[in-house]
């Protein structure tokens, strides 16, 4: 049944594993690990989700007493707290894990007709090392002093010097920067996994010009990530170094903590910190939005039935928006006393990014323009995503300006810039790429109707979340204020504090619905019996639902198109699949 | 979900989707599916690659700190560096040496000389991590510990980075001679060389922040 071609043997199994624990909590297969990584993505999501209400709730309300708080009444410091670690939790187990890891480790392999990816026990560390970070991150709640308050950007000196500083900054900002730099390795040991099998496990024929462009996007993301880790995994060892080994990479001389004069730290630069962090940090913004994109252009031009408008256009941007991403990192540090400059330097190269971007844009429009749209579940959240990408994506243009920035750093127009790109349009992605390849995981459709009803609820919250945001910031609201009420100019935009709460809260319902679809479609779905119920082109359209163990039953697919044959003229059927050889292509 | 055996033969039979039949013809013409081939061995040099660009990002980074730290304040104290470096420098370069000659042996079919060069190498790369720690306590005997001043940070700093990296090649020269290899997906020789690549870029980088450390002093 399999035959084995080698110079000498080799390890890998034919059978497929046996035994819960290696075919769920260790298995070497890339769709459990992908299937790990969306779990934890999905704990972390409430998890964040439920630190922002906290955040939310107490911005509205001030003076009321929450649950969870120790205390009652939420202090300044526990309000920073909660907007560290959701800040940290969204970011990093949300948006990095959940398109990339999540997604792409379940679908890379299979859309390039592999078996597997190139380094199964290497994926497999990947994830339990992720999963090991994620713990040590949450045990900060949990130590004296509780979660640490210097924002996930944690800026030294306040993440540098310890208890006296803050509650939360001993030992909770201590596991944060370990519990970060654990993820750190496990992001590398992924990157290096996707791009050597992108490069190295294409099938027959899977030229990359016939990559579809999720896995385009796979490929950027992971680049980016394999560069900018390591970065970080420096940053956070040095900022390691100065808590507990009495360096002072960060740190400069004549501070005074409350009435401590400190003596024991001179000579160090907080401006360091700030390049190294935003030399990964932007970079990292890429990640998380880049495969949304891919799942966006893959599901446009399923859904409409149209090959993507510009295939390599939109390749070239991918690789563009990845390669300025590492050039622009300054942009976030336009009021730390740059000279204008660079200031001008980095703001020139941040609007050449909106370039890539805009034809990407232009060019789904394009996709979907004079198609015949299928409104599924799936391209609802792919048309969301182009409109919140514009949303989100707009702002920034503004915010590139170092004039502008001047004013509208540290202020909520900020706040609703990442928050549209990241915590809604790459969510918006995700939720895509679900809809979409729920049958094919799991074998049954998430529900279509409360699916609509998710996505709706959904759509319209988040621009009444965020919108507001914008007025906020231009109005002068500064962000991580626990409370707006330190003059009449902000006690005057609590109302619209209290709109965005309610709006927060029921969108954060809204995703309790989508819980319950998933749940439920999960044991008692609609069965998908077919393997291809969406007509799609790609490759893992051509195997069972869900996928056996080794993909293609041992075989080696061989394509012969492209990704997005849809409507090609004088073909019978509106869609041709990259596996189906030319001669069996029916002409009308 | 993982499948089973029965799912494997419905595939076989059921062919590959989109409602067609495999095409005739038989699997063997090189343009239609045939069975699997395992992971190419140049996966590995791919990933081998990789692996050292995010090394190489992630000393830049710390280069770079140094650089700038350097140029910032006034408490940069440099100290001359203990002589037992170039010593060590010494050492490693003979290691990426032994270990060229370990692999001529290899592809000459001389296993014995492998072996023992192959020792050889990782005696080396043993005796430059004991020379590395001969040097930091030569510096805290002078009094140079870590949080000293930041010219002494960046060298246990910079020593230690390099030296957990090159702990793993002892690591992989250790694994590479020691592990079944008749079993494995790839050959000793591919090892083998995967190993040295890895070892000589140990060895370059060793030389770049020795003379960053000698030359920033």
């Amino acid at each position: 049944m399999v035959t084995h071609e080698d110079g000498g043997g080799h390890g890998h199994q034919h059978q497929p594993p046996s035994g819960f624990i290696r075919k769920y909590v260790f298995s070497i297969d890339h769709k459990v690990i992908g299937i790990q990584y969306l779990c934890l993505a999905l704990f972390s999501v409430f998890v964040g989700m439920a630190l922002s209400l906290l955040m939310r709730l107490h911005l509205a309300w001030p003076a009321a007493k929450l649950p969870f708080v120790t205390g009652g009444q939420m202090t300044p410091e526990q309000y920073l707290a909660l907007m560290t670690m959701h800040g940290t939790i969204m970011v990093f187990m949300v948006l990095t894990t959940a398109p990339q890891s999540g997604f792409g480790n379940y679908f890379l392999p299979i859309q390039i007709g592999a078996a597997d990816m190139a380094f199964p026990v290497l994926n497999m560390l990947s994830f339990w090392t992720t999963f090991v970070s994620l713990v040590v991150m949450l045990c900060a709640f949990f130590v004296p002093g509780g979660a640490p308050i210097g924002g996930w950007t944690s800026y030294p000196t306040l993440s540098a010097l310890g208890e006296i500083v803050g509650p939360g900054q001993g030992a909770g900002e201590t596991l944060w920067i370990v519990g970060l730099a654990i993820f750190c390795g496990a992001s590398l040991m992924g990157a290096l996994n996707f791009i050597t099998t992108l490069i190295d496990l294409r099938t027959k024929g899977m030229t990359l010009g016939r990559l579809p462009l999720t896995c385009w996007t796979w490929f950027v993301t992971a680049i980016l990530g394999l560069l900018a880790f390591g970065v970080l995994l420096a940053a956070c060892l040095l900022l390691l170094f100065d808590r507990i080994g009495g360096t002072s990479f960060f740190i400069p001389g004549g501070l005074v903590v409350t009435d401590q004069v400190i003596t024991w730290h001179k000579g160090g630069s907080p401006l360091l910190w700030q390049h190294l962090f935003w030399f990964f940090g932007h970079p990292e913004v890429y990640i998380a939005i880049l495969p949304g994109m891919g799942v966006a252009s893959h599901l446009l031009s399923t859904f409409s039935r149209k090959p993507v408008f510009g295939y390599r256009a939109m390749v070239a941007a991918v690789c563009a928006i990845g390669f300025l991403g590492f050039c622009v990192w300054g942009h976030h540090m336009f009021v730390s006393g740059m000279s204008p400059y660079s200031a001008f330097a980095f703001s020139l190269l941040t609007m050449t990014i909106g370039v890539p971007s805009a034809i990407k844009t232009f060019n789904w429009l394009g996709t979907i323009w004079g198609g015949k749209i299928q409104f599924t579940c799936a391209m609802l959240f792919a048309l969301g995503f182009v409109s919140l990408f514009v949303s989100g994506g707009l702002s920034g243009l503004f915010l590139a300006q170092p004039s502008l920035d001047l004013y509208l750093h540290d202020a909520y127009f900020v706040v609703a810039h990442f928050h549209l790109i990241m915590g809604v349009a790459a969510i918006f992605g995700m939720f895509a790429g679900l809809y979409f390849w729920f049958p094919k995981m799991f074998g049954r459709f998430l529900d279509e109707g409360i699916g609509k009803v998710h996505f709706w609820l959904t759509f319209i919250g988040v621009y009444a979340i965020f919108m507001p945001m914008h007025y906020l910031g231009l109005a002068g609201n500064p962000r991580r204020y626990s409370e707006m009420t330190a003059g009449p100019f902000l006690i005057a935009l609590q109302p619209v504090h209290k709109f965005i709460t309610i709006a927060a809260f029921i969108t954060i319902a809204a995703q309790l619905i989508f819980l319950y679809n998933f749940l439920y479609s999960l044991f008692a779905g609609k069965e998908a019996k077919e393997e291809n119920p969406w007509h799609a082109t790609t490759l893992e359209w051509s195997i069972p639902s869900p996928p056996p163990f080794d993909n293609f039953g041992g075989l080696e697919p061989v394509v012969y198109h492209g990704p997005y044959e849809f409507s090609v003229p004088g073909a019978a059927d509106d869609f041709i699949p990259q596996h189906l050889a030319p001669n069996l292509v029916r002409k009308a | 979900m993982p499948g089973t055996i029965v799912d494997e033969i419905e595939i076989i039979d059921a062919g590959h989707g989109g409602g067609t039949p495999p095409p005739a013809g038989g699997d063997d013409d090189g343009d239609s599916s045939g069975p699997r081939r395992p992971v190419p061995r140049r996966a590995y040099f791919t990933a081998l690659q990789l692996g050292l660009a995010a090394i190489v990002m992630f000393f830049m980074a710390l280069a770079s700190s140094y650089i700038v730290r350097k140029g910032l304040g006034t408490d940069w104290q440099s100290a001359p560096l203990p002589r037992v470096l170039w010593f060590n420098t010494a050492i490693l370069l003979a290691s990426s040496a032994t270990i060229v000659v370990a692999r001529k042996k290899l592809q000459g079919g001389e296993r014995e000389a492998f072996r023992s060069w192959w020792w050889v190498t990782t005696g080396l790369g043993l005796l430059f991590l004991a020379g590395q720690i001969i040097a930091w306590r030569q510096l805290a005997a002078a009094g140079m510990l870590l949080a000293t001043n930041p010219s002494s940070s960046f060298f246990y700093l910079l020593t230690a980075a390099h030296g957990a990296h090159l702990a793993g090649g002892i690591v992989a020269l250790l694994y590479v001679a020691f592990r079944p290899w008749r079993r494995s997906r790839i050959s000793q020789a591919t090892a083998a060389e995967l190993t040295s690549i890895y070892w000589h870029f140990m060895d370059g980088l060793w030389i770049f922040l020795f003379a960053l450390l000698t030359l920033g002093r």
